[in-house]
């Protein structure tokens, strides 16, 4: 069942990352990414990740896809008129480079013999944590321990990126 | 590779989760070089970020923790990262009125 379930998400996952590309609509596109946030979220729990899974569905699938979803109303590009395919040529040249890309990812990975259900000691270690310290607990106790600083900074950087949003968005008073 | 440093210690579900992180990732890049919608090129940076967060979500089950620390800050850089390039997108569209990025060859010689 569990298997079933992974490949399902998996297999979800993919499709609708290939639907969302292939799509001429952008709201459309948005909508298939949504989907493909769902799947890997669902991965995510699947693989011992709770509070990855529920960030990964309020801030990916929620909060960036509606600021994808605004930007498409406010600009009204909500209609497919224009075909934003590159030409035969770039899509050769595209299809190259990814089909290499891909060539290089796999060759990484084949070869590689699963051993059966994994039970390394550092992965043994997170697990009985997590059952000791609740899975929110597991990924708080280094965040506001050891990584506190790079939390701080990233602080920051939001700040920034609020300052230059607002910055960008304005109109021009020239 | 079978020193529990390999790919090879993440059983069944980890490897495939590496292969969809691959794949996932392809099929980005393939929208970025294919696509000239430059917010369908964006939405396949936002893929190719998710991709990168599957494997290090598969090889947190691994090493420890570090791995879902690591997505947690990706995860905090996208978001202002989509903030500022929407907004930079905005800028954009009110210049040339369109958001084809074949358009905007100000930086291309």
């Amino acid at each position: 069942m569990y298997d079933f379930l992974f490949q399902t998400f998996a297999a979800t996952a993919i499709l609708a990352a290939i639907i969302m590309v292939t799509r001429k609509n952008p709201v459309s596109s948005v909508i298939f990414l949504v989907v493909v946030f769902f799947a890997t979220s669902g991965m995510f729990l699947m693989l011992d990740a709770h509070y990855i899974a529920a960030i990964n569905l309020i801030l990916y699938g929620g909060a960036i896809m509606v600021l994808f979803l605004f930007v498409i109303m406010l600009l009204n590009l909500g209609h497919a008129d224009w075909s934003d395919l590159r030409g035969p040529l770039g899509g050769m040249f595209g299809g190259a480079i990814a089909i290499g890309f891909l060539g290089v990812l796999v060759r990484s990975l084949v070869g590689n013999t699963p051993a059966t259900p994994s039970a390394t000691p550092a992965g043994e270690a997170l697990r009985a944590a997590a059952a000791e310290q609740g899975v929110i607990g597991v990924v708080a106790r280094p965040l506001f321990g050891e990584y506190f600083m790079v939390l701080q900074v990233t602080g920051v950087l939001l700040l920034a990126s609020i300052v230059g949003t607002i910055l960008l968005a304005r109109r021009s008073r020239g | 590779m079978s020193d529990g440093l390999g790919v090879s210690g993440l059983g069944t579900p980890g490897l495939i989760a590496l292969f969809v992180s691959a794949i996932l990732f392809t099929i980005g890049v393939i929208g970025v070089l294919l696509r000239r919608n430059a917010i369908i090129v964006f939405m396949c940076i936002e893929l190719m970020l998710n991709a990168a967060n599957i494997s290090l979500v598969a090889f947190s089950r691994l090493h420890g923790i570090e791995g879902q620390i690591f997505v947690f800050f990706v995860m905090a850089v996208a978001a202002a990262e989509a903030a500022v390039g929407l907004a930079i997108i905005i800028a954009i569209f009110r210049h040339y009125e369109v958001v084809d990025l074949d358009r905007f060859r100000a930086l291309k010689w």
